[in-house]
């Protein structure tokens, strides 16, 4: 494997990849051998993970990206590029798409795989540029009458000076201003790493879900930890402090649902993550289409982050 | 990435606040003043035209007509969802900070007028753990525009913080969303929202509510981010160019109508609200 990746994953990596060689020969007594091997693994590996492993499972370099979920999901692809006031970002991908035949809109951050494609894509940390081209796509998307679905895979919102130029806050800002009033059904999906306001500029919808290795944090770990345990190293206790896992967002009531993943992973079945999640999508699509008033639709988002957070009085 | 600027949350507050006493430093000048000039001339040196940093105590009885207001939404207290334990626990820590500044979390919601124009006005605490937004400023402020949205009165606020309170997690990453959903609505009603920025304003504050204002007023000098300057340096690996991230470069890039000293900022506001709100 090119990649460096989690080293806690590396004994169940190297029995998928001898499972899949042995299969491409055919189903034979060495696959089954294998086969059962790797699910004993899994088992093992996964009965209790760590959040911090769930962050590195989260952050896997073989981790498919938004463009892997769109191919895996949708037909017809047509992608849509610039803010019409600046430039286009890279670091998000919006477009239409057909998902089960009928025309949504897909925006979401993008990744790169290699090391020039990692830079163009800017890691996946967007500028003001990408947010408002998010906008522009979810804008047309009422206008036109498709629901939007939404992709969440960032390190977090680009910390540069162009993007403090050019208003990095008022772009995540209006984002969430607008979506709150948008007229057509939204549904976002964390599928890797939900990276505070950088993540939350495309997901202010009416469903919110995780995938089961996902993250979702108002801080990554390491700055969480540089800032209050003054120590970058202390991230694992930070990752476990801060509750970003699937199980606890959804316990703390910010998510609706957790899609499976394969087993030991998205990484390790690219296109079975991507049939898991559209099982869900295709159920969630379905429930909301029945909303015929576009009031009754807001009114649900408003009340559900409107009860979102915790205190006495 | 960057809800938060660490270099905010390492003062705890102190730095530009007046303290009690007869003789205050200047941050800007370094002058030694006396006390009574500073707080007579709106807590702004003036020697220098250093804004010292104040209570939110202090910005509502300076912003409400003859510093009269009534406190709105005070009994909403924090709680410890995460049970979150760094150095020390998330609950002692509050309680620490309670005691010691008389306020339950960092922000104060009063009503009174501006002008002579009901109104009502949410200014952050950034002695209190920086200012930081956690469920009660989240409830707080929405509440507020919530209330500006029925009685159909203008909604003004002053940020002052480091961002999101980490302490609380995603939840306080919500409360970003929950704010600006509610100012969403009151935006759809017609009703003004005046935004003031104060030195610091970063993060998930900058990066929800003080950027949303029909009108948004930066006080001189004030650090507007999203990302804190020292998490921009660390990224980019090279020093940040003088005036960086001040009030005058958010004016200069479009972000800000307009810096206002303080000593102006009440007239500023209420010829605003004049000139926008439909009584
Ligand atoms: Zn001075």
């Amino acid at each position: 494997m090119a990649t460096p990746t989690a080293p806690f994953l590396e004994p169940i990596e190297r029995l998928a990849e001898s499972l899949k060689e042995a299969r491409r020969h055919g189903e034979s007594e060495e696959a089954a051998r294998l086969a059962a091997r790797f699910e004993q693994a899994v088992k093992e590996t996964f009965r209790s993970l760590t959040p911090w492993q769930q962050c590195q499972i989260a952050r896997h370099p073989e981790r498919p990206y938004t463009l892997d979920f769109i191919h895996g999901m949708m037909t017809e692809f047509v992608e849509l590029h610039g803010d019409r006031t600046f430039a286009d970002d890279p670091a998000i991908v919006a477009g239409f798409a057909l998902f089960d035949g009928q025309p949504v809109a897909v925006i979401g951050h993008q990744k790169g795989r290699d090391t020039t494609e990692k830079v163009r894509r800017n890691f996946g940390m967007p500028r003001p540029e990408g947010y408002r081209k998010a906008l522009r796509v979810m804008q047309m998307a009422e206008r036109f009458g498709r629901p939007v679905i939404t992709l969440i895979d960032t390190p977090g919102a680009y910390p540069g000076i162009d993007a403090e130029e050019r208003g990095q806050a008022e772009a995540i800002a209006r984002n969430l201003r607008e979506m709150a009033l948008l007229k057509v059904p939204i549904i976002a999906v964390v599928t890797g790493e939900g990276g505070s306001g950088g993540a939350l500029a495309l997901s202010v919808a009416d469903r919110i879900l995780m995938l089961e290795h996902a993250v979702y944090s108002v801080i990554s770990p390491e700055g969480c930890a540089a800032i209050l345990w003054k120590d970058q190293s202390r991230a694992e206790d930070a990752a476990q402090a801060l509750r970003l896992t699937a199980a606890d967002l959804k316990r703390l009531g910010v998510i609706d649902e957790i899609v499976p993943e394969p087993p030991g992973g998205a990484q390790l079945d690219p296109s079975r993550a991507a049939e898991l999640l559209s099982s869900s999508l295709r159920r969630h699509l379905k429930e909301l289409r029945r909303v015929k008033k576009p009031n009754l639709l807001l009114a649900r988002r408003y009340r559900k982050f409107r009860t979102m957070g915790e205190f006495v009085q | 990435m960057a809800l938060f600027d660490s270099s905010a949350s390492k003062k705890k507050g102190g730095r530009s606040s007046v303290p009690d006493g007869l003789w205050v430093k200047c941050d800007g000048c370094r002058e030694i003043l006396y006390h009574r000039e500073v707080s007579g001339n709106a807590f702004v040196c003036p020697r220098c035209g250093h804004h010292f940093r104040i209570s939110a105590r202090e910005r509502l009885t300076m912003l409400f007509d003859n510093g009269r207001y009534k406190e709105l939404f005070a009994k909403v207290r924090p709680t410890d969802p995460l049970e979150f334990v760094d150095s020390r626990p998330y609950k002692e820590r509050l309680k620490a900070y309670q005691k010691r500044l008389k306020v339950h979390d960092a922000l104060l919601v009063g009503r009174g007028t501006i002008g002579e124009i009901p109104a009502i006005v949410a200014a952050m605490e950034y002695a209190f753990m920086g200012g930081s937004m956690g469920s009660v400023v989240g409830e707080k402020l929405t509440s507020a525009a919530e209330r500006c949205r029925q009685r159909r009165i203008p909604l003004v606020t002053v940020a002052c913080s480091g961002g999101a309170r980490m302490q609380e997690g995603v939840l306080s990453l919500m409360q970003m969303a929950k704010i600006s959903s509610a100012l969403a609505r009151l935006r759809e009603e017609g009703i003004p929202f005046v935004s003031v920025l104060t030195d610091p304003t970063t993060g998930g504050v900058t990066a929800s509510f003080a950027m949303l204002g029909d009108v948004n007023i930066g006080e001189p000098g004030a650090l507007i981010g999203f990302a804190g300057p020292r998490v921009i340096e660390q990224t980019i690996r090279q020093s940040l160019p003088e005036g960086f991230q001040r009030s005058e470069f958010l004016l200069e890039h479009g972000m800000l109508d307009m810096v206002v000293p303080r000593q102006e900022l009440k007239d500023t506001i209420a010829r605003c609200l004049r000139l926008l709100h439909a009584a």
